[in-house]
């Protein structure tokens, strides 16, 4: 078995930004004084003209994007989650939002794998933010080679885009060379007749060696990655959950808003279906490693197979 | 300024204040003090300063204009009507379900508005991206903001104002309505932005004092902000809210508040008499 290489997301989107730069002279980056940690610092050393630090004022930063967006630059802004998606909420909202301007929003450093800096920095509310924005497209990739290839395929919808980025290195289990990004489509990793697990960002990989640890006890667990959130592929949804009538969904979010809800939302009107939501459950986060922090709340394939048995068991 | 130039400019400035007083009249809502105060100055930015063409109007290479006191959108709308941007008819639907002219400017839908504005201090944000977009792209369109007094009590303002003077960006001209009047009171009865011009000079912007309502004042004001290279202009003018209007000038309770039958019969025909006598 080859060796299993570990990558933050956020490094998806700066190799991202980096390739994106080349093709197309029209792109212009923003950061807020964060470019070393979001990484938009590679498309900063390489097209300097085309990079813009905001310094600490993200507000100020979506309306800059908007004036560049309204005048025919590809924008993408980019900050940490807490402050992109609700530092800025409102300028996102009606300065990008309300006209549609084709701004994306980089969004790293999100969810509790932030880790030590704590419950100010932890955003586990930034999918229940955007998901609210009429016309929003929201993207929270899986590992580094999804998260580049959705930069790339960001540049292309018409309209904003909300892009959810990890700071922790987590398993890159997508081949650079074979994977295609189709925006909107959720992606079947293993088919199963069981139960379903539903899962996004980190908790994709988690998703899937939960299914292993399933197999053994001899459930059959269908895994998607629904890496973009909203628009939600609801066919690819809809179809397994009337395959295995049990659905988990796991997101490292919390469970007001997210992915959950999102999956709930479009169960309950078309399907009812027993769900189990995996996530932040209504609370802050705290210091601690993010491996650790992971581990505390839940995140982990462990989990994820407890409550796959536990709803198989309802 | 030449005597007919400025003659033609104090016509087509009572004609945007007959447009917000048919339009906050009709729509029995909207925002007529503010308005009225912002007159001659989108009388002149549409007549004698910005290059734009109401047959095409996304040229990518026009003058920009981002009214960040969104709410003065009934002036704006008259504004646009007048140079033939869309039908001066539909002030009068304005704010309206499903009708063109929405209580703040929308710029997805309506000919000529630059940026959709209407929550205070994201404008100058959006300003300060496009003027920054005309440098990167060596294009040279100019881009005009309008602020609210009141509206500079937003902390978005002075994140703006930080970044267009860091950055020089001297195709930028901020004109702040300092009419001294917000929804609450004076602006010393709520929170006082003064002084508002040493304010600006402090973030590295280039500070012209003006009457706001004197078009000669405007247009020297303007004139002396597209040579002046190296920063930002913000030009802050001093005008009376409500102008033109004798019971809506200067009264707080006019912000947000629109007339009546008998006030707007009362209004139009003060403005009808000046147009007579303008025009006699």
């Amino acid at each position: 078995m080859a060796e299993i290489i570990k990558k933050a997301t956020r490094e998806g989107y700066g190799e991202g930004l980096l390739a994106l730069g080349e093709q197309n002279e029209n792109l212009v980056v923003l950061d807020a004084d964060l470019a070393a940690a979001t990484k938009t610092g590679m498309f900063k050393k390489a097209f300097p003209d085309r990079f813009v630090d905001c310094g600490i004022a993200e507000q100020n930063m979506m309306g800059i994007a908007a004036g560049l967006a309204a005048t025919g630059k590809l924008v993408f802004a980019s900050s940490f989650a807490m402050f992109a998606s609700g530092r800025a909420f409102e300028q996102v909202r009606n300065s990008i939002g309300y006209p549609h301007l084709p701004v994306k929003i980089g969004a790293t450093h999100a969810g509790i794998s932030v880790g030590e800096d704590g419950a100010t920095h932890q955003c586990n509310e930034d999918i229940a933010l955007m998901r609210t924005i009429p016309g929003m497209t929201i993207i929270n990739p899986a590992d580094a080679v999804e998260a580049k290839a959705a930069v790339l395929a960001a540049a292309e919808i018409d309209g904003p885009v909300y892009m959810r980025f990890g700071r922790f290195a987590v398993p890159v289990f997508n081949d650079e060379k074979t994977y295609r990004f189709e925006t909107g489509k959720a992606v079947k990793l293993i088919d199963g007749g069981d139960v379903t697990i539903i899962a996004t960002g980190l908790l994709v990989n988690e998703a899937k060696i939960a299914a292993g640890l399933l197999k053994e006890k001899g459930i059959s667990a269908e895994v998607i990655n629904v890496h973009t959130i909203k628009p939600l592929d609801a066919e690819t949804i809809l179809a397994s959950a009337a395959k295995t009538k049990a659905v988990i969904v796991a997101e490292e979010h919390s469970v007001i808003g997210g992915l959950g809800s999102a999956v709930c939302e479009l169960l309950c009107e078309q399907l009812p279906t027993k769900v189990i939501r995996i996530g932040m459950e209504d609370a802050f986060g705290m210091s601690g490693s993010a491996a650790e922090l992971l581990q505390y709340y839940g995140f982990t394939a462990d989990n994820i197979a407890k409550k796959a048995e536990a709803l198989l068991q309802k | 300024m030449d005597k007919n130039v400025r003659k033609d400019l104090e016509i087509f400035a009572l004609k945007i204040r007959m447009g917000v007083i048919e339009g906050t009249y009709n729509a029995k809502a909207g925002h007529p003090g503010g308005s009225l105060s912002v007159a001659e100055v989108l009388a002149w930015l549409y007549n004698g300063e910005m290059r734009v063409d109401p047959k095409h109007p996304d040229d990518p290479d026009r003058d920009r204009l981002v009214l960040s006191k969104g709410h003065a959108a009934p002036a704006l709308y008259a504004a646009l009507a007048l140079k033939g941007f869309f039908p001066l008819d539909e002030i009068k639907k304005l704010r309206k379900i499903n009708q063109l002219l929405q209580g703040h400017p929308d710029m997805k839908h309506i000919p000529g508005v630059d940026m959709s504005t209407g929550s205070l201090g994201q404008g100058i944000s959006a300003a300060c991206g496009m003027a920054l977009s005309a440098k990167m792209s060596g294009k040279d369109y100019r881009v005009y903001a309008i602020l609210g007094d009141g509206e500079i009590e937003e902390g978005q303002v002075w994140e703006a104002a930080m970044f267009a003077g860091f950055r020089k960006l001297d195709n930028l001209v901020a004109f702040v309505d300092y009419n001294n009047l917000q929804i609450d009171g004076t602006l010393d009865e709520v929170v006082s932005p003064m002084p508002i011009d040493e304010k600006f000079k402090a973030f590295g912007w280039n500070v012209i004092n003006i009457d706001g309502n004197d078009l000669q004042a405007i247009e020297d004001a303007y004139a002396a902000a597209r040579a002046y290279k190296g920063k930002p202009t913000c030009i802050v003018g001093k005008t009376v809210k409500g102008k033109g209007v004798s019971f809506m000038e200067n009264a707080c309770g006019w912000h947000g508040t629109a007339p009546n039958a008998e006030q707007y019969a009362t209004a139009m025909e003060e403005l009808n008499a000046a147009l007579a006598a303008m025009e006699g």
